[in-house]
């Protein structure tokens, strides 16, 4: 008897009781079910829920495996600077993922671990079938958090985000919010310093940093991200091509541009991303970083702003500088909280972009703000979709009486 | 007998309950939403309206039958002005620093939703000892949801209760502190207040199914 046999037999026992979805959920979640639907008046594809969230958690596993070499690397790197000279050769390394593993699955577990405990807690209590809108999320999240975040923190704020951010409305396919954001959004809100400043992002120079406090003679280390850099108008010392391959300090799974441009056009080419989206998020960003770029050469603003370092970085550049890829390829294209017409998506991702780069520039306090504009404009969603439907319906209303008149 | 009768008991214990003023009502919210970062101005408050609206509705109950239907509005502003400026005064003399930490919103206990209600709907068309209970009971039933939501909020958020550090200290790493526990920033933002009236708002809905809305 294989297990795909035993499960389902498991399956059957169970059926009725209280803890039904939760096998029901296991069953599934490996195999296809042993009695498929039968007669004519059933819709088959091949798409359904489980599958469209399988394909954007093979887009996001390059991120994730580059995360854990990246993770790695730049703990090496920051203890030895003379690693960064040549970061092709130093970058993947056996000793990179090894410290990668340690560092990054625990954070992989402890997402997966709470939230589908939630789901599986949710699913008894309410009777109905475990959802698998946890999936995606439980990726993303390790993605977007610094490397050195304390994991009880990530349970706490993994366990806000899926009841507050998505049970509570009536859990996958009823939020509001991007559940992946909110849980991001709590835990920079509640835990500040272990969301930004120049330590967390490299693993052990918080360690490190308590070492030095207590007395220790050794070299502090400074894991400042880009985005720090130019807050505080210091020079960056990295270079363009490190930012495009992603050899930088930052959240796990946003540094690599080229893996992400690679994750857009799986999501593309299987349309389970909207390319309106993430093309016109793009473009909002663009059209901001021009904007200050022209309020830099009017001279309108001196060198001794603090606003100045980020306003001069020349406007392509703030698409592989931050997460904006990585937030308009995976996070803005979420089916669930994006507008869903064609033409609400392009207002929806051309704010995303243009208010992203407005706060990054504008709030030194919050160097990065995609997932803050990502999350202003899921609220904001239904209402550009009602504005839309509404001017179709004006639109071809006004045709009708040409017509008729 | 009964000090007090079925109905006059109901009149205290339901907006403890199922007709709560914050929950039910969903009245009260703003001041439930800026004072509730710690216990204490969240227990000064809860005093403070629990004392206008006790006497308000005794005093708009007294005078329901003289006041002039057109220009009730007026005299009831009067009434809880007048009540608010003695509470202000009071806390001014004898609590000082609380009343520079509630600044505003013991002034802005004139606009508070709840006590315009209970003038309007109850103390206008009741007697004196019903309209007492009324505005006491409606008031504690505020109060019962300030204090729950200033605790969690002190709590969480500055790991202290009334000032006292009862989790340690997070400078000296003491107590909690020393295995790595944090305070939560998000519960000092009023968001989380919000948050957290919407969590016992959900509690109270699934405890009793029956306060659940059509829609």
């Amino acid at each position: 008897m294989g297990l795909k046999q035993k499960l389902h037999t498991l399956k059957e026992k169970y059926k009725g009781t209280k803890m039904a979805p939760a096998f029901n959920a296991l069953h599934t979640f490996l195999y296809l079910p042993n009695e498929t639907t039968h007669g004519g008046t059933h819709i088959k594809v091949a798409d359904d829920l489980k599958r469209t969230m399988n394909i954007v958690i093979m887009a996001l596993v390059p991120c994730l495996i580059f995360g854990m070499f990246n993770a790695g690397y730049q703990h090496y790197a920051a203890l030895d600077s003379t690693l960064r000279n040549a970061p092709l050769e130093n970058f993947f390394t056996w000793d990179n993922f090894i410290m990668g593993c340690w560092t990054v699955l625990p954070l992989v577990i402890v997402s997966y671990g709470v939230g589908l405990l939630i789901e599986f807690i949710f699913a008894v209590i309410k009777g109905h079938e475990v959802e698998e809108g946890y999936l995606v999320t439980g990726m993303l999240v390790p993605l977007i958090v610094p490397v050195d975040i304390p994991l009880w923190m990530l349970a706490v704020a993994v366990a806000f985000g899926v009841v507050i951010g998505k049970e509570v409305f009536g859990g996958t396919g009823m939020n509001i919010l991007n559940p992946a954001l909110t849980i991001r959004a709590f835990l920079f809100f509640a835990y500040p310093t272990w969301m930004s400043g120049d330590k967390v992002w490299v693993h052990g120079a918080v360690e490190r940093q308590k070492e030095i406090l207590a007395g220790a003679n050794v070299d502090a280390i400074s894991g400042e991200t880009i985005l720090g850099s130019y807050a505080q108008n210091q020079e960056v010392v990295y270079s363009l091509w490190d930012m495009f391959w992603g050899f930088i300090p930052g959240s796990v799974g946003e540094t690599s541009k080229l893996l992400i441009i690679v994750g857009a056009f799986i999501l593309i080419f299987t349309k389970i991303g909207s390319w309106r989206i993430i093309f016109s998020t793009l473009v909002g960003a663009l059209v901001m970083g021009l904007i200050f770029n022209g309020v830099v050469s009017a001279g309108w603003i001196g060198e001794s702003s603090k606003f100045f370092g980020l306003m001069n970085v020349p406007f392509w550049q703030h698409l592989i500088i931050g997460s904006i890829l990585f937030g308009a390829v995976y996070m803005a294209t979420d089916p669930v909280t994006a507008s869903q017409t064609n033409k609400g998506k392009w207002i929806y991702g051309f704010l995303i972009g243009f208010i992203s780069i407005l706060i990054r520039v504008f709030n030194p306090a919050y160097p990065e703000g995609v997932f803050l504009a990502i999350l202003l404009m899921n609220v904001f969603a239904p209402t550009i979709d009602h504005y839309v439907i509404q001017g179709n319906i004006k639109r071809r209303a006004k045709r009708l009486k040409v017509k008729t008149a | 007998m009964a000090l007090l009768s079925k109905k006059e008991r109901g009149l205290i214990l339901d907006p403890l309950a199922d007709n709560n003023p914050i929950t039910i009502q969903v009245l009260g919210i703003c001041s439930a939403l800026a004072i509730t970062a710690q216990l204490k101005p969240s227990i000064v408050m809860a005093i403070s309206v629990l004392f206008v609206m006790g006497v308000g509705n005794v005093v708009i109950s007294l005078m329901r039958n003289i006041i002039p239907s057109k220009i009730r509005i007026i005299v009831q502003l009067i009434v809880v002005a007048t009540l608010v400026i003695i509470v202000d005064q009071v806390l001014k003399a004898f609590a000082y620093e609380l009343s520079k930490e509630l600044s505003v919103f013991i002034g802005l206990i004139i606009t508070n939703c709840i006590i315009m209600g209970r003038f309007e709907a109850f103390a206008l068309g009741n007697g004196v000892w019903r309209s007492f209970l009324d505005g006491i009971g409606n008031a504690a039933g505020y109060g019962v949801i300030l204090i729950i939501v200033g605790f969690f909020r002190e709590l969480l958020g500055s790991g202290t209760l009334f000032g006292f550090a009862v989790l340690g200290d997070p400078v000296e790493k003491t107590g909690l502190y020393a295995i790595g526990y944090e305070n939560n920033g998000f519960m000092v933002l009023p968001p989380m207040a919000l948050i957290v009236v919407g969590i016992i708002i959900w509690v109270q809905r699934s405890r009793n199914k029956a306060l659940i809305e059509e829609n």
